[in-house]
């Protein structure tokens, strides 16, 4: 099963989203650098705006994500709720 | 008046609202005359509506998104420059690399800008309109903050002072220069397969890892900020490229055999495109990410599989040539940057020859292949050179008529033995580096044969000074050309070592940590 | 105290790019909207015809009949670069977000006068239809018009005009619903007072000289209907029931000041270049003020009733009056 993944570039904001795909992931793979965090999960991820919410205590809009977004991989899907990445395989 | 029931709209809906719905189809003029490009290349499009941008974006939310981005931008480019950030990287080396990416990379970017309006004027759908005139706008944004975070880097190096002049004109920038024409040229669909699909979503990562990662690693803030922040448009471009190609598959069965000759096609010249990259990251960096042969191994191979076990299920193929580039991923790199060495002369940037301590880099990332061909190749250049006899080579390279490169590439068995593949048209031969590029050509003569080749042109006499006689008795070509180029001899061009760039890097160095 | 600071003062090799110093006479500092425009597009050594074009190059300045020796005299006065572009609509957007917000939560959309809300819908909300129009004309003219310097702004147009557009989306949702989204789009569709315009807008869409088309969308109907829209309508929306209609087209009416700037700059330039120029934009301009005119009456009519006419003549006449600055001649 090929792993879909998602990179941040380093930041306090993008540091919340980093914790809250890895709280709502369980088999998510951390890849820390020095200017960025790759996380890679097998098959499936999903980003919750709650979660999001939860860890960085305010209001946030799941586009938002785009400012810090480096690179992904993996059919793209978004709700208001919830940003996925999949492969269909 | 009475309270209408307004149930919140979900995303998808209001997004539907904010685009799709804005459409209509003509009825005063008609549709054809509105949108001529649509049936030229066999493509079918039966509902234009089945298309779904994952990302739906309104233009309140790009403007608002896209101002942060710039604004954060454009302070560590400010704080870059203020603070000589220059100084900081690695070596003066590492410079030369900005010099292949401004005069290489960054008009690519505006050609992008100009193909992503045009398609998105042409498509009839409202959704891949709306998401085309957005990357259209990212792409002037990528051209422009390349444009200016090199400007620091253009008052104290040379190399980057001419770059439009040079990216159209330059034997090696042709590369770059003609793979975009030729997918702006192409019909609409294609453009879309070729850029949206094979480059910014099957090869992009093996554009840009490697030159921001290279610029983090090497100290260069400038360059990784401008990297990192045109990566967050990528998700975007990503994002339609994938889209696109799965919506053009699922409208028409008979768009299969299309779409999967422009991927093998595109994924080829795409590739060819790279080879300036793959050297780079070998040869130029003075602090290596990874070699080019892990970077394909990880951006290709496995991401390539991964994305083709995907698409499998629309009866797509990994494309010709695949298998190929695997082959030369051990091999690509060394011969590049032997050609760019021999030709050091005729370049806007400084090469240079690999160190001893660059060379066991080198063994232990290739272990197959650099000490048994490429070593002593590089301690034959290195000899002579501490003999005062640096080598330049004073002839011009062959290119290959389809992806422009000079003809160096070796068959895919044999290292040793140079590629030739020839073809006729119209009673003229032309010839190609490869079977990809050969197979490019018999599919399209006719396009192929406008190429603009820079040596043609030279040996045509195309390319000297408006006031240069060549029948004059110290009339020499290379300097003119040179001339012709802008490239100022002595100053731009030839190695590293006896370069103003080298000296100039190292005094202000010593000036800023000195007293 | 005085605190000097300072840093290490490295004296540069040059001031800026040598194209761009070409340009300015000298080698000096150069602006990031200079640096970014200037140049920009390939002029030069095409590798291919276009397959969807093979009459022309890639870039080609006679896919108009206007002839500029440089295209780039025709500079922006805003300046617009990505960077400065997208700040400037940012800082718009927080407005008209915050506008937007302020009439939804302050009850103002429920509370507005009923006969004022359907004519507010009735008259705004088929605009966002001929806004999509005008996004699809910005995307043309940038797509096959000439040098950096006017299919940059052209682009930013049109993507302005698709915000308008979904700003209109908005102002029908929150004064109406979604039905009256429908109704609106059935009435660009249908109704006779519309059908003048749709039939303009898709009028120019066939047109193949792109400078042509900046004539009949950015400074004609972009101008007498932003006018009468924006300026004309809204006034007396405004004067009838109070200011909601014009905090939620508060973008379109900034924006229209803006563009005009832009607008007013390109024309002027234009026609100072030659008499041929002079002439053939004056010929556009007169064609397609009758044009317009002739669309927007119905309208002007269904939103001011007997006053629209005379609404329009002023629209149009203030058009007139920054054409008859820029140096065009007037019928």
């Amino acid at each position: 099963m090929s792993n879909v993944f998602i990179a941040f570039q380093k930041n306090e904001d993008s540091r919340a989203i980093v914790n809250a795909i890895l709280a709502d992931n369980p088999g998510a793979i951390v890849s820390d650098q020095p200017a960025m965090v790759k996380i890679d999960v097998p098959g499936h991820l999903v980003v919750r705006k709650a979660t999001i919410e939860e860890e960085i205590g305010r209001a946030f809009d799941l586009q938002e994500m785009q400012v810090h977004l480096i690179t992904m991989s993996g059919n793209v899907d978004e709700t208001d709720d919830e940003f996925t990445l999949t492969w269909h395989q | 008046m009475d309270m209408k029931a307004t149930k919140k709209l979900g995303l998808k809906e209001r997004y539907n609202l904010m685009t799709r719905d804005l459409a209509w189809s003509p009825s005063y003029q008609a549709v054809k005359d509105v949108f001529p490009y649509m049936e030229y290349e066999g493509i079918k499009i039966h509902d234009w509506d089945k298309f779904e941008d994952p990302f739906r974006m309104t233009m309140d939310s790009y403007w608002k998104y896209q101002a942060e981005k710039e604004r954060k931008l454009y302070a560590i480019i400010d704080a870059f420059t203020q603070n000589n950030g220059h100084l900081g990287v690695t070596d003066g080396r590492y410079i030369n690399t900005l010099k292949l990416f401004l005069t290489g990379v960054s008009p690519l970017e505006y050609m992008a800008h100009r193909g992503f309006a045009h398609v998105g004027r042409q498509y009839p759908g409202a959704g891949p309109r709306v998401a085309c005139m957005m990357q259209s706008l990212d792409e002037i944004r990528h051209a422009q903050t390349q444009i200016h975070s090199l400007s620091n880097y253009n008052k104290h190096y040379n190399g980057f002072a001419d770059w439009r002049h040079q990216h159209d004109r330059v034997w090696y920038l042709s590369v770059p220069k003609s793979f975009f024409d030729d997918a702006v040229s192409a019909g609409p669909f294609e453009f879309i397969v070729a850029i949206g699909f094979a480059f910014e979503y099957v090869l992009t990562n093996l554009l840009f890892v490697p030159f921001i990662s290279g610029a983090a690693y090497n100290g260069d803030m400038g360059a990784m900020a401008f990297g990192f922040s045109a990566q967050s448009d990528e998700s975007r471009h990503m994002t339609l490229g994938l889209e696109i190609i799965k919506f053009i598959l699922e409208q028409d069965p008979d768009n299969l055999p299309i779409v999967q000759a422009w991927l093998d096609k595109w994924f080829w010249r795409g590739y060819r495109v790279l080879t300036l990259v793959a050297m780079m990251m070998d040869y130029m960096l003075p602090k290596r990410v990874m070699s080019w042969k892990e970077a394909w191994e990880i951006y290709a191979e496995q991401n390539g599989a991964a994305l083709f076990n995907d698409l499998a299920r629309y009866g797509i193929k990994v494309p010709k040539g695949w298998e190929q580039a695997c082959k030369d991923k051990d091999h690509l790199s060394h011969q590049a940057w032997n050609v760019f060495y021999n030709y050091g002369a005729a370049a806007p940037f400084h090469t240079w020859a690999p160190s001893e301590k660059d060379m066991d880099w080198l063994s232990a990332k290739y272990p197959e292949t650099f000490d048994k061909y490429y070593r002593p190749l590089w301690q034959h250049y290195a000899k002579e050179q501490a003999e005062g006899k640096r080598f330049y080579n004073g002839t011009l390279p062959m290119l290959c008529q389809v992806c422009q490169v000079p003809m160096f590439f070796t068959e895919p068995d044999d290292p040793t033995k140079i590629a030739y593949r020839e073809s006729e048209y119209k009673g003229m031969k032309y010839h190609c580096c490869s079977d990809g590029c050969k197979h490019i050509f018999d599919n399209e003569p006719e396009k192929y044969a406008q190429s603009w080749l820079p040596v043609h042109q030279i040996y045509q006499g195309n390319c000297f000074p408006e006031d240069v006689d060549p029948s004059s008795p110290d009339f020499n070509p290379l300097a003119e050309v040179l001339r012709w180029y802008k490239i100022r001899q002595g100053e731009d061009n030839m190695d590293y070592a006896d370069s103003p760039d080298k000296k100039n890097f190292e005094n202000w160095r010593s000036q800023a940590t000195g007293n | 105290m005085q605190i000097d600071l300072r840093t290490v003062s490295i004296t540069p090799l040059r001031q800026t790019y040598n194209h761009i110093a070409e340009r300015l006479g000298a080698d000096k500092p150069a602006s990031r909207y200079i640096e970014g425009t200037m140049n920009v597009q390939p002029d030069a050594n095409f590798h291919y015809r276009p397959t969807w074009d093979p009459q022309h190059e890639l870039f080609d300045p006679r896919r108009t009949r206007l002839v500029m020796r440089d295209w780039y005299a025709l500079k922006d006065p805003r300046q617009f670069y990505y960077g400065a572009y997208t700040q400037a609509r940012a800082r718009m957007q927080e407005v008209a977000e915050a506008d937007f917000e302020f009439v939804e939560e302050r009850g103002l959309a429920d509370r507005y006068d009923d006969a004022a809300r359907r004519k507010a819908l009735d008259f705004y909300v088929p605009l966002r239809h001929v806004a999509w129009g005008a996004n699809m004309n910005g995307a043309y003219q940038c797509a096959y018009g000439y040098g950096t310097a006017i299919t940059q702004p052209c682009l930013y147009a049109g993507m302005d005009q698709l915000g308008i557009a979904q700003y209109l989306t908005r102002l029908g949702l929150l004064l109406g619903n979604q039905g009256e989204l429908e109704a609106g789009k059935q009435a660009w569709l249908q109704a006779p007072a519309w059908q003048g315009l749709r039939r303009l807008v898709e009028d120019t869409w066939v047109l193949k000289d792109w400078f042509e088309l900046f004539v009949a969308q950015n400074l004609v109907l972009d101008g007498v209907l932003f006018a009468l829209a924006y300026k004309e309508v809204d006034q007396v929306l405004s004067e009838q029931a109070g200011p909601v209609v014009s905090m939620l087209t508060r973008f379109q009416a900034e924006w229209g000041q803006d563009a005009n700037k832009w607008v007013d700059a390109v024309m002027k330039v234009a026609a100072a270049e030659s008499p041929e120029n002079k002439e053939l934009l004056s010929h556009w301009y007169a064609h397609w003020r009758g044009r317009v005119q002739q669309a927007l009456a119905p309208i002007a009519e269904l939103a001011l009733g007997a006053a629209g006419a005379d609404a329009l003549a002023r629209s149009v006449a203030a058009v007139d009056g920054r054409m008859n600055k820029a140096g065009l001649t007037l019928a």
